[in-house]
């Protein structure tokens, strides 16, 4: 079983298939939060949804409004079960934190190319424990 | 985190229980990123708009305030980024019912907290610029990124619910911008290329902002000639923030923390891009178009009272075949109005809004009820984050904007 370790780490252990991508993460800018898909047409999962999936992406993107928008989207269960990110911008801490939402961030090698599109992966933030199962 | 005696107090609601809420969030965010402790904060700035916080936000917002019998106030003078309407123009952007009562409440609710509704993504040029080395706790991120570059005052961004707790706190972690450290240059970029115009401006920033990628990244950029305005900052550094996540950068001989590259480390870094004009117009013509248009939008950041002024001058003479919107601050818009920028601007068909920006506003509802979706602008910020809301957003100057409202086609 492989394991990686991130620096930051926050919220409740969780379980889940991984939606992998170099690319970056911004609520407002690449989601449809209504009907769960990324929506900007240049990303690179544009069109996939991103409900109840582990997604692993590179980094955050843009402005400030994730910090609302993770809650928002917990309060209607159209969200990511758990968020991995490269690098992280406060937003995302913020929202993980105001939101309730699982998040690890912040790895020695490029986590993207690390896990596998698809494979099933274990978050356990006390641990800032990434499990590949 | 180090925490003081009354920090203590906070956390263990001595203080009441908004209070402890704030701090309890602010503490679970400052482990997140390491933080040692807090520092003061003078000024908080909150972005709110209601497209973001949704009902569920809101509910909590009306809660909060209800907390302490109504009586927790903010600690430190707390304003607000724009707001998702404007409640005289709400007819010209046709957004349901629905949206306006969060917008009522929310306002409501931050009032009961004692936050002042400044509405506006400039206050920087309206209502109080940080000095340098003044520690605040900023919401919006074109705000920050301004704050921290060409003021030289120290923020991290600050989303809504950390703005809030900083107001209500009087304090915020001290990681990321508020230490030295971090506001070295991590990246060195030489340009040969001075922009003249803000979507120019606009455009050489979002550039930097892909190239230097992440929120930790600070690029130092040398070769500019001149001193830029404060309007050409504001468009570069949003844009930047918006392409990048930056929230600091230097400039060579104009900002304050880099007089000379070696007061912001940059000259030990290795020249990683050459920038010239050729780059800055591909970027931009990812945005490009001959094209016919449904709606030009000046707004994000919102305009001063001199891009007012110009934009009036533009409008003389014309009528206007597609709708034109300009979005300002409650601030600037008395002026525009004193000095009859706002009635030039309507006299030729447009409108000038206050206390709102396009893309906070439910830009995807009201495009489908006005159908809207080609869009001209001079924003680059707005062209960034209009293609996730459906629309086909063009970059072009103001000039050629202000043109394409009359002509319907952006030449």
């Amino acid at each position: 079983m492989k394991e990686l370790i991130a620096r930051h780490g926050i919220g409740k252990p969780v379980t889940g298939e991984a939606l992998v991508a170099h690319d970056g993460f911004s609520a407002r800018y690449d989601l449809d939060r209504i009907g769960g898909t990324f929506s900007r047409p240049t990303h690179k999962l544009a069109g996939q949804s991103y409900v109840g999936k582990i997604l692993v992406l590179d980094t955050t993107k843009g402005g400030v409004a994730s910090a609302w928008m993770l809650r928002e989207m917990a309060s209607r269960g159209i969200i990511p079960l758990a968020l991995v990110f490269n690098t992280v911008n406060p937003i995302l801490a913020q929202g993980a934190a105001f939101g309730n939402v699982t998040m690890l961030a912040g790895f020695d090698d490029d986590i993207t190319a690390q896990v596998p599109n698809g494979s099933r992966v274990e978050i356990d933030p006390a641990t800032r424990t990434l499990r590949l199962l | 985190m180090k925490l003081t005696e009354e920090e203590r107090a906070m956390l263990a609601g001595a203080l009441g229980k908004v209070p402890q809420i704030a701090i309890e969030h602010q503490i679970q965010v400052g482990d997140f990123l390491h933080a040692e402790d807090f520092v003061p904060v003078t000024q908080a700035h909150i972005m709110a708009d209601t497209e973001s916080l949704g009902e569920e936000g809101v509910r909590w917002l009306e809660s909060l305030a209800l907390e302490d019998g109504g009586n927790a106030r903010v600690r430190v003078p707390t304003i607000t980024d724009p707001r998702g309407t404007d409640f005289a123009k709400t007819s010209v952007l046709k957004q349901p019912e629905r949206f306006l009562e969060l917008e009522r409440r929310t306002i409501t609710a931050f009032r009961k907290l004692g936050v002042s509704m400044t509405d506006t993504c400039i206050n920087y040029q309206t209502i109080q610029a940080p000095t340098r080395g003044e520690s605040v706790a900023f919401g919006d991120t074109g705000v920050v990124i301004y704050s921290n570059s060409i003021c030289g005052a120290r923020s991290n961004y600050e989303g809504g619910p950390s703005a809030l707790s900083a107001g209500l706190t009087g304090r915020t972690p001290r990681y990321g911008f508020h230490l030295d450290a971090q506001r070295r240059a991590t990246i060195r970029i030489r340009t040969d290329w001075t922009p003249k115009s803000l979507n120019e401006w606009g455009a050489l920033g979002g550039l930097i902002g892909q190239l230097a990628g992440n929120y930790w990244a600070v690029p130092v950029v040398e070769g500019l000639e001149g001193s830029p305005g404060s309007d050409a900052m504001k468009h570069f550094g949003a844009a930047m923030a918006s392409f990048g996540s930056i929230a600091l950068f230097h400039l060579v001989g104009i900002t304050p923390e880099a007089v000379r590259i070696e007061d912001c480390g940059g000259e030990h870094l290795p020249v990683s891009h050459r920038i010239g004009e050729a780059d800055v117009r591909a970027l931009a013509a990812q945005y490009g178009g001959d094209s016919d248009i449904d709606v030009v939008v000046f707004s994000a950041p919102q305009l001063s009272l001199y891009e007012l002024r110009t934009l009036a001058g533009l409008c003389e003479g014309r009528k206007f075949s597609k709708p034109l919107l300009a979005m300002t601050s409650p601030q600037v818009k008395p002026d525009s109005d004193r000095f009859g920028y706002t009635e030039r601007i309507e006299s030729a068909g447009g409108h000038v809004m206050s206390g709102m920006c396009f893309y906070q506003s439910y830009a995807r509802e009201i495009a489908e009820a006005n159908g809207w979706k080609k869009l001209a602008t001079n924003s680059t910020k707005l062209v960034n984050i209009l293609g996730g809301y459906g629309y086909k957003p063009m970059l072009a100057s103001m000039e050629r904007c202000v043109e394409a409202a009359e002509k319907g086609r952006l030449a």
